[in-house]
């Protein structure tokens, strides 16, 4: 603890104190409940792949043939592993194929039956759980061979052109002229798919389905250019929406680096019911903390909504949640990407030395995290002289601040998508603020009981004054009443929510047993 | 006539009449005096001429970026500019709110779905999610809206129904599948419900959007408008202020 800000110890405990209150009764929530998508991640770690003939998942027919029959309290592991010794096959995929057929019934065993079922299913899921395990020791491995990158923060840039074939050579590009993270941006609206994709995909829209062949395709050739440049490049996708649990799964069984995992998004911003994402969310931080994955957290978001002072106090609320549960879950703190954002309007006065009091405020809040730096986006105009001038504000910014990770801001934003010759731009902004002046966090120490220290003293303690509030009553009124982004987004609405159950008295879950295991 | 002389106007760099202009492009060569040549060559087409290469930069294997400054020989009539003006202004986010919450003093209800079989919701979704598209927001995110967004697969009586209940001030449809002519076989049993289960000064203004429609179709689908591909949040909100209340309160003035 740097201490550039004096932030009072006490209150900062209050704050995380505060923050576990309130997100407790959701963590219970989340452990009493499962969902569709949870249930599928299970079966893909025991082995289901592939897709029927529509293109529809056999997880997904596999889920909805036990959930006709059963119900889906009790979990799918066991009702499909007793299936599996009565119709006598060795394969689940096979089992799901006679399910959507219609040839297999689904029954809750109990006594012996029951108990050889837990035992199989468990077997079965412990070997993709052991893949997850390989795949996390073989990045271990291949970041001692060509190591991390020279500087912090890590240079994030986003790829998406639709077509997986496309986007390789542009993501090696990329790679080349000095990005350390590459994100392929998923198709719009894939969020809301309740299912994942099969395949490798040449057609989406404004970015490239999320599927476990386009994971795999993209890390070969991303290992192929870490071979090249002698540093692990990182490759990033998504796991948000509808089948969270699946795409953290798929990710860690195809080494992916990092997944953008926010606890709060799919609820405001997808209108994706509040029990389902917070169910969703903590099986898929298991897997990311299991995989060694960095969780990207979306509090960038609640600024381009909201105005970026006023809601500065949010940003940090919603930090100390995502923090809480991702401990929760198992996340170790190098694993926690913590968003924020540089999004105050460049018209107020002292915005940059606004901007540098937030930064710093999450820096030292969360002194071990690698924090996610994120772009103005909601006030670059189309001019693209003045876009470019206030990127290198926020490079600079995230410079002076010991930023983590740094997505790289385009100065056509809002205009088009990146063209070569914008990345390259914004490359060359990045290259030269980090250049010139990437160990000036090292001398910036804002006086005592200045400007910036004030402001971030002024967040800190409206970030405690609404997680009082919110403990008064709960998170998912909180939520329920708009209080984060403005959005009104009660518990008992919202998409997703017919996939969500209540445990059974014998509800069993292999996944969760082995990872809470750990 | 002098007037006339006087619109016409050439780019301006720091005299008048310089017709001075800057532009950025990338090739894709590498950079060599071959590479500037071409990049010149482009500009002269382009009607700069003398052109100046001030800047060419290789980026990655095979390509190159360049700025080129120079004069341009082109001459822009501003009587002869023919500008298309919508039939209806484009607002703000902040603009639509004020006219609803001063004009309609309630929140204007939108319903939105995918109607048929139609599975695809990225343009639905597109239009009311908070998250919007291309960094405009959508509808969600107008706080004097309130959008009920169905998703997909809602049948023709259940969005009737969502209308009724939610009072729906317009009812926006998308459709992107189109075989056998689905889009509009969908659209036409959509309005002849709401025309059968509403009086005409009852109904919700009917709004369908996609990729494949012809906008000037709506009349023959008994819609209001039809909102094809590109369309953004901001066009839709705009449409509904001009539609529900400043084109009406207009007509009563």
């Amino acid at each position: 603890m740097s201490g550039k800000l004096e932030l009072d110890p006490a209150l900062v405990v209050r704050a995380r104190e505060l923050a576990r209150r309130a997100g407790q009764p959701v963590v219970d929530l989340a452990r009493s409940h499962t969902t569709v998508s949870v249930e599928r991640a299970v079966l893909r770690l025991a082995g289901v792949t592939g897709a029927d003939p529509d293109g529809i998942p056999w997880v997904n027919r596999l889920v909805d043939a036990v959930v006709a029959d059963v119900g889906l309290g009790h979990g799918v592991a066991v009702p499909v592993f007793d299936a599996l010794v009565r119709e006598q096959i060795s394969d689940v995929t096979l089992l799901a194929q006679k399910a959507a057929a219609g040839s297999v019934r689904f029954v809750h065993p109990t006594g012996k039956a029951a108990t050889a079922a837990r035992r199989a299913a468990r077997r079965a899921v412990a070997v993709g759980v052991r893949q997850v395990d390989r795949r996390r020791a073989e990045r271990d491995r291949l970041v001692k061979r060509y190591g991390d990158p020279a500087q912090r923060p890590w240079i994030y840039l986003i790829v998406a052109t639709g077509d997986i074939y496309e986007d390789i050579p542009q993501a090696q590009a990329a790679a080349r002229a000095g990005a350390d993270v590459i994100a392929v941006i998923r198709s719009t609206g894939q969020s809301l798919l309740d299912y994942v994709p099969e395949g490798a995909t040449r057609e989406g829209f404004a970015g490239t389905y999320a599927t476990q062949e386009n994971f795999r395709l993209m890390r070969a050739a991303l290992d192929e250019s870490s071979r090249e440049l002698g540093r692990y490049v990182r490759l990033t996708n998504y796991a948000s929406g509808l089948c969270m649990p699946e795409m953290a799964t798929l990710a860690g069984l195809e080494r992916l680096d990092m997944m953008l995992n926010d606890s709060m998004y799919g609820i405001l911003f997808r209108d994706i019911n509040p029990i389902r994402t917070f169910v969703d969310q903590r099986f898929s931080r298991q897997v990311h903390a299991r995989a060694g994955i960095i969780i990207n957290t979306g509090e960038d978001n609640y600024l381009t909504t909201a105005d970026a002072v006023d809601e500065a106090h949010t940003v940090t609320v919603s930090q100390l949640l995502n923090e809480y549960f991702a401990h929760e879950a198992g996340l170790a703190d190098w694993q926690l990407g913590l968003g924020h954002a540089f999004e105050i309007n460049p018209d107020v006065p002292e915005s940059f030395r606004l901007e540098l009091a937030h930064a710093l405020l999450a820096r030292e809040l969360f002194p071990e995290a690698p924090l996610k730096w994120m772009p103005p986006t909601k006030h670059m105009t189309g001019d693209v002289f003045r876009g470019n001038l206030l990127d290198g504000f926020f490079n600079l910014a995230g410079a002076m601040t010991g930023q983590g990770i740094l997505l790289v801001g385009m100065m056509t934003e809002a205009v088009v998508t990146p063209w070569l010759s914008d990345r390259d731009i914004a490359l060359q902004n990045v290259r030269y603020v980090l250049g010139a002046a990437g160990g000036l966090h090292e001398d910036f120490v804002p006086a005592p009981g200045g400007f910036i220290q004030q402001r971030a003293h002024r967040v800190l303690g409206e970030a405690v004054d609404l997680l009082e509030r919110i403990g008064d009553q709960s998170l998912l009124t909180a939520i329920a009443e708009g209080t984060f982004g403005i959005m009104k987004r009660p518990a008992d609405r919202g998409k997703g929510l017919d996939g969500v159950a209540r445990h059974e008295a014998d509800y069993y879950n292999p996944a969760t047993e082995i990872l809470e295991a750990a | 006539m002098t007037t006339a002389e006087r619109k016409i106007v050439r780019p301006y760099g720091d005299t008048t009449g310089d017709g001075m202009v800057q532009v950025s492009f990338t090739l894709p060569v590498p950079h060599d005096k071959r590479a500037e040549g071409a990049a010149v060559q482009l500009a002269n087409r382009m009607g700069i001429d003398p052109a100046m290469l001030v800047h060419a930069k290789q980026m990655g294997d095979g390509f190159t970026f360049f700025v080129v400054y120079g004069r341009v020989n082109h001459l822009v009539d501003l009587s002869a500019v023919q500008v298309v003006e919508r039939d209806f202004p484009l607002l703000s986010a902040k603009e639509v709110n004020a006219v609803v919450k001063r004009r309609l003093r309630r929140k204007l209800s939108v319903v939105g779905a995918c109607i048929g079989t139609d599975a695809h919701t990225v343009g639905i979704d597109a239009i009311l999610n908070v998250k919007g598209i291309a960094g405009e927001k959508g509808l969600e995110y107008y706080r004097e809206l309130s959008v009920t967004n169905l998703g997909a697969q809602v049948s023709v009586p259940e969005l009737v129904e969502a209308a009724r209940v939610a009072r729906a001030d317009a009812v926006l449809v998308s459709q992107v599948v189109t075989q056998r002519d689905a889009h509009l076989h969908n659209t036409r049993e959509m309005s002849a419900a709401f025309r059968e289960a509403m009086p005409a000064g009852r109904r919700p203004l009917l709004i369908v959007g996609g990729p494949r429609f012809d906008e000037t179709q709506a009349a023959e689908l008994g819609v209001d408008r039809i909102f094809g591909r590109g369309t953004t949040p901001g066009e839709v909100a705009s449409y509904l202020v001009h539609a529900l209340i400043t084109s009406k309160k207009a007509k009563v003035a």
